[in-house]
């Protein structure tokens, strides 16, 4: 049943969650307020809004999860036909890490890993 | 050879329902009844983890814990919920409705679909893709995007700090945890969950591949910990710095349900680590001590797999109460310039080990 388990389980998550809002939203007793609905800052008010642009330092690691992550996805067909392909597939993967540690070298010489 | 096999029951109760309803009855009707487990083993193990973790928590800090509702506090953890459950859920004027309600779906979602992936015995087991492995981390990984929601829509400088750091952590750590397992899937040759149990018939995976997988199962305890922002990564929601982070503006039981996949999270990674490393629902076995195995194989294996399970996460509870939060930096230089290269090394020895039949 894996096409339909899929289905199941995203309806289980959508049913657990969408039953525990409905219930919050329609039985608890509500209370109005003034500075209820207020962005909660340390109790003063709050200044601008936190849509901002961001340390450029946190998309640098986004890039380079990326390169990673896309190799990763090439490993792991290696990975499962390893045992039969034997030398081969290791030669293979021997120069396919030379070139990603090369890269990862780079990034690190060039202080891409370094948190500012 | 195994005394309890689920798959004759599970194919039995198909088997009756089938002889009375239309097929596409019978899948509604086993979706209902599977939808009804999951879900009733889902709240359950919520419940369990938050007790859990509350009792440890205080027996590392020399407290008592939870003790007055219920026996030694049992109680707790439901009276918990139905607090949370009765508050008044506020909507704050200026976050992004729609993203703001989202975030929790998604993160349950996503905790759902992965613990549909998880083999408990032989034959309980949902979702059994050929591609295993992968489904899990693809979609494990989507649950940081409903952080990054949460923190985002909140428009909340907390909540803002809170997401990205989650993200950027989440990001780098799940290179580790794919990496560790890939290690297994060296050595296994296939990322089939039951497969892989199978596999572990004549031994564990940890003791087959011996140093490289040892090396695995320490990258993937620390890397999981820290793909679910347990301490001492829980720098998502350091309150001493980011009040509760992400979910700051989150009240009553949408901050119940983050808290609930938070704690599903961590199941799913700890139950992930025994069926790749410890051998799932496979008892302990020793070649040469038939008599020995032959005990072993009475205990279910139900038993088996929730127990390595608990082992796990109490050694995660245990890192978690015992160490100082890190900083961001230290953080990613842990990931990026220790553990990445010695994953990709101890690929390459693991994939060494295969090719010369190292392992046993």
């Amino acid at each position: 049943m894996n096409s339909e388990g899929l289905i199941l389980f995203f309806l289980l998550g959508l049913t657990l969650v969408g039953f525990a809002i409905v219930f919050s939203y329609f039985i608890p007793r509500k209370s109005e307020n003034l500075q209820k609905y207020e962005t909660y800052e340390c109790g003063i008010p709050t200044y601008g809004l936190s849509w901002i642009q961001f340390n450029v330092g946190y998309y640098l690691f986004a890039i380079m999860f990326l390169i990673f992550d896309v190799e990763a996805v090439f490993l792991f067909p290696w990975a499962v036909v390893m045992k039969e392909l034997k030398m081969v597939a290791f030669i293979e993967i021997l120069i396919f890490f030379v070139i990603l540690g090369l890269g990862l070298m780079y990034a690190w010489k060039k202080q891409a890993l370094k948190w500012e | 050879m195994f005394l309890y096999d689920f798959s004759e029951l599970t194919s039995s109760i198909h088997n009756s329902i089938s002889s009375v309803m239309s097929p596409l009855a019978t899948t509604v009707v086993e979706m209902v009844i599977a939808g009804i487990v999951f879900l009733l083993f889902y709240a359950l193990v919520g419940l369990i983890l938050v007790y859990a973790e509350r009792k440890i928590c205080a027996f590392f800090q020399c407290r008592l814990g939870p003790m007055r509702v219920g026996k030694w506090g049992l109680m707790q953890t439901i009276a918990d919920f139905i607090k949370l459950l009765m508050k008044e859920l506020i909507m704050i004027k200026n976050a992004d409705k729609l993203l703001f309600n989202l975030a929790p779906f998604i993160v349950i979602i996503a905790s759902f679909l992965a613990i549909g992936a998880i083999p408990f015995a032989k034959g309980l087991h949902a979702l059994d893709f050929d591609i295993g492995v992968l489904y899990v981390m693809a979609v494990s990984s989507i649950g940081v995007l409903g952080i990054l929601l949460a923190g985002w829509s909140s428009n909340n400088k907390y909540s803002l700090i809170g997401a990205m750091r989650s993200g950027a952590q989440v990001v780098s750590y799940e290179l580790s945890v794919g990496l560790s397992l890939m290690t297994i899937v060296v050595l296994a040759g296939t990322m089939q969950f039951s497969e892989i149990v199978e596999a572990q018939n004549t031994g564990w995976f940890i003791f087959k591949g011996h140093i490289p997988a040892l090396i695995a199962f320490v990258i993937f305890i620390i890397s999981s910990t820290a793909e679910t922002n347990r301490g001492p990564f829980d720098l998502a929601e350091a309150e001493s710095e980011l009040t509760a982070g992400f979910h700051t503006e989150y009240s009553g039981i949408k901050f119940a349900l983050f808290f609930l996949g938070e704690y599903m999270n961590m199941f799913i990674v700890a139950s992930i680590a025994a069926t790749v490393f410890l051998g799932g629902w496979m008892p302990l076995h020793i070649v040469g001590l038939d008599s020995f195995n032959m005990i072993m194989d009475y205990i279910p294996p139900f038993i088996w797999f929730i127990s390595k399970t608990a082992i796990i996460i109490f050694i995660m509870m245990w890192i978690k109460w015992t160490f100082p939060r890190l900083r961001i930096d230290q953080l990613l230089t842990l990931e990026w310039k220790y553990l990445l290269p010695i994953n990709l090394v101890n690929i390459t020895l693991m994939a060494l080990c295969v090719l010369n039949q190292w392992h046993f």
